[in-house]
């Protein structure tokens, strides 16, 4: 543990006792604060996509790069990439959350779990989904995949790393947002927001948006941490205030949400839960398990109602 | 593709979003189908394994048994000719001196991935009792399988037909698989980068210089590019030194014969002897055959090594039997130790045997020397190291083979976690987990057996005594046996500290 923080602090990594996948956002941000001079993409949180972004293919979004812009970008994919590197505890994480999405998606869409490619033929969407650590796992599962993020610098950073296999380079990354794909009238077999809830202004709102992005009888997936006690030890008292892994004031307990109110919110956006669990992470081993502690992280699985309407 | 093509039709706003996105899927389907195209200057497979014996291949029936696994593409990269071709071993000869005892763990493994069958096809022999006694007369020990609650110790069987049969599982698998009758020069991996190059459809160079890939080159001036390089090249793994990886280890100045003898009976006992130099063995092979691994001084051996046979087969009886000091007795002076030993089994009652005599030498003999080595990782980012050239051990009890075995099944299995999770299974965090699983029941193992070889290499009074009254411990306290017949037919705990 101690040569955990050692490394913690030499790198201001976020720590693996709290979900780690939550920091993406401030962590990458502070990667290019760290070197302002060349952060010509500091652009705010919530920046809203520009026309000409949504407009350009990636052809053309690469190209209007300059060099030390692609550089920059690059560098922060590898970054966030390495396995060993400050993503670690994330890089640790994933595995655990794609095995209860895997066996959840085989058992909602009747699929071979025993098979390489079970998501062949689904269209799955990753929203929040960052540097693209969920969207490539499930590329390579089979699924049809989009990603989307509100911040345009992440959603080039996963479109950099996608492109590196020829399996991944078939997602589609948007910047954009799920209420405006609502808009667009797009809908997925498995709609996923893995850690983003917790960011949102208005998570029954975010919910109806993640309903109405669902076809009927299809599956939601979202995680994100408990309004608990222990997680707000941990995560806000612990990483923000004793360690410093974090900015003050990177988390709102108060706007943290628990299961059962995830579950009445999704309800009422016709998705009923079906499945719950917690992530825990053992500090001896360095793996992230399974279990039913729901006290600090947890994932919900829920079936979008077949009640054609409004949402 | 129609079907993509439609939904794309659909689902996108950009005419020229459409065209490139479709354009670039259809190319890299194609691509990935051929895993080769004219820009490229090698083929690309999922995983190359570098050195084709029995733990390379077993690792490739391994992945070709699983539904996980079967649909990789693997490339096996050694220079022995017999690998490209089926090698029907005729039943008249004699037996090859190169034997395997194979655990009870090591055959349900060998059962899964479909060799066994093929092994039971050609010659093997199982044996059910193992007599274990040394030279001072002081003490014997013989296991049955029945006190383990088994049906069998082990079974011996030549390399030759564990490698074939093995080959046999993969060649009948689904599995894409290229044999490479080369050597390995060369391995280039690059840091993971994708700034190099953005072409819209990467070649596999790119992918190389992205560090998606490692590059091996060949010895017959071939490129191959893979995703993952095992390393199943034997204790002078060339692989392990092109990634770097240490090792640590001595040479024991022992050397060991090998070869196959004939008796006039058959033989269903494995018998090891300890002798002031080392321990000889000899295991059955079916037949009338049966197998020596005598273990010895250099110096002993290259006499013993080149002696005439006549004499060869007289100095193996003599050490078999009442050479170096008498039998032990049967009923021993141990009794008054008798509260120590709690439930008797049957086999504590069973009298001291003299193994059968040999008659004739059936093969020429071979001399290794004899050493003790292990890295210091297993993995590094796109390599794993399986087999011996991960551990290299003192072959006292034929576990070498036996933890190569557990190394495939345990890499294959976090290979098959990989894909099931969809990860890059070069990914070292993935490799990691084969690691955790079998290092510590390696360097366990290993440490068992260098304990014994040290307790051996010493011609010491009170130490001899000490060995016999661990003879007559293990001899006769039936749940310490239980464990040492358990962990040596491949079970994972430790015999004494479970």
């Amino acid at each position: 543990m101690n040569q955990l923080q050692r490394i913690l602090s030499a790198r201001r990594l976020s720590h693996p006792i709290i979900s780690p996948l939550r920091f993406l956002h401030r962590r990458l941000f502070s990667i290019s604060d760290a070197d302002a001079s060349s952060a010509s993409f500091s652009s705010s949180h919530h920046k809203i996509q520009t026309p000409e972004v949504k407009a350009s293919n990636k052809s053309r979004s690469t190209s209007s790069l300059k060099e030390h812009e692609l550089a920059k970008f690059s560098a922060i994919a590898d970054t966030w990439w390495h396995s060993e590197g400050p993503f670690k505890p994330l890089h640790l994480m994933n595995p655990t959350r794609l095995a209860f999405i895997r066996s959840t998606l085989c058992r909602h869409f009747s699929k071979d779990p025993s098979s390489a490619r079970p998501f062949e033929g689904l269209r799955l969407i990753d929203v929040g989904c960052g540097g693209g650590l969920l969207s490539e796992p499930l590329a390579r599962m089979g699924a049809t995949v989009t990603g989307i993020d509100a911040v345009d610098k992440n959603v080039k950073i996963a479109r950099l790393h996608a492109d590196m296999d020829p399996v991944t380079s078939t997602i589609e990354y948007h910047c954009t947002t799920a209420e405006k794909l609502v808009d667009e009238g797009q809908t997925f077999d498995a709609v996923l927001a893995l850690e983003v809830i917790e960011h949102v202004a208005n998570p029954a709102e975010f919910c109806k948006s993640l309903s109405a992005l669902t076809v009927p009888n299809g599956a939601t997936l979202l995680s994100t941490i408990n309004r608990s006690m222990r997680a707000y030890a941990s995560a806000i008292v612990a990483a923000e205030y004793i360690l410093r892994w974090l900015p003050k004031g990177t988390h709102q307990w108060s706007s943290f949400l628990t299961p059962e109110e995830l579950t009445m919110i999704l309800q009422r956006a016709s998705v009923d839960v079906k499945e719950m669990a917690g992530f825990v992470y053992n500090p001896i081993t360095g793996r992230w398990l399974l279990s039913d502690d729901i006290s600090v992280n947890f994932i919900a699985y829920g079936t979008k109602r077949n009640d054609l309407g409004d949402i | 593709m129609n079907r993509v093509l439609a939904r794309r039709l659909k689902t996108n706003v950009c005419g020229a979003k459409i065209l490139r996105r479709t354009c670039s899927t259809v190319v890299t389907d194609n691509e990935s189908n051929a895993k080769r195209n004219s820009t490229d200057d090698g083929p690309q497979h999922d995983i190359a394994i570098v050195g084709g014996g029995m733990v390379g291949i077993a690792l490739a029936a391994s992945l070709a048994s699983k539904p996980l696994t079967k649909h990789l593409n693997v490339a096996i990269i050694d220079n022995n000719p017999l690998l490209g071709s089926k090698n029907i071993i005729e039943k008249g000869h004699p037996p090859d001196a190169r034997v395997s005892t194979v655990t009870p763990a090591t055959i349900s493994f060998l059962k899964d991935i479909g060799a066994w069958k093929y092994i039971e096809e050609q010659r093997h022999a199982y044996f059910d009792k193992m007599q274990v006694w040394d030279y001072t007369g002081l003490g014997y020990t013989r296991y049955n399988a029945n006190d383990a609650h088994q049906d069998v110790l082990g079974c011996v069987v030549e390399n030759k037909v564990l490698q074939s049969s093995q080959l046999s599982c993969v060649q009948e698998s689904d599995l894409q698989k290229i044999v490479y009758p080369a050597r390995l020069n060369s391995m280039d991996m690059l840091p993971s980068s994708s700034l190099t190059g953005l072409g819209e459809v990467p070649s596999t160079t790119e992918l190389f210089m992205r560090g998606r890939l490692a590059k091996l080159e060949l010895s017959d001036g071939n490129n191959v590019y893979a995703k993952l390089v095992v390393g199943a090249d034997g204790s002078k793994s060339r692989v392990r030194e092109l990634a770097g990886i240490k090792t640590t280890g001595w040479n024991y100045s022992q050397n060991a014969i090998i070869c196959t003898v004939e008796h006039t009976v058959e033989n269903y006992t494995a018998w090891q002897r300890f002798l002031p130099n080392g321990p000889i063995a000899l295991l059955p092979i079916g037949d009338k055959f049966s197998n020596i691994v005598w273990t010895m001084d250099p110096k002993e051996a290259s006499d013993r090594k080149l002696m005439s046979e006549d004499d060869f087969i007289k100095a193996v009886n003599d050490a078999l039997d009442n050479g170096y000091g008498p039998h032990p007795e049967t009923t021993s002076s141990w009794e008054g130790l008798s509260w120590l030993t709690g439930h008797v089994t049957i086999s504590t009652k069973e009298r001291f045997e003299t193994p059968p005599k040999v008659v004739k030498l059936s093969s020429e003999r071979m001399m290794f020397p004899l050493s003790l080595r292990h890295a210091k990782d297993y993995v590094s980012k796109r390599v794993a190291l399986i087999g011996d050239s991960a551990h290299t051990v003192h072959p006292l009890a034929g576990q070498g083979v036996n933890l190569g075995f557990a190394d495939a099944c345990a890499l294959s299995k976090a290979i098959a976690e990989g894909v099931a999770l969809g990860t890059d299974i070069g990914e070292a965090n993935l490799l990691k987990r084969y690691e955790a699983e079998r290092k510590p029941a390696n360097i366990a193992m290993m440490a068992v057996l260098d304990g014994i070889q040290k307790m051996y290499a010493v011609d010491f009074g009170p130490l001899n005594a000490l060995r016999a009254a661990a003879f007559h411990g293990a001899h006769y306290i039936s749940p310490l046996k239980k464990r040492i017949i358990s962990y040596a037919s491949g079970d994972q705990s430790l015999p004494l500290f479970s």
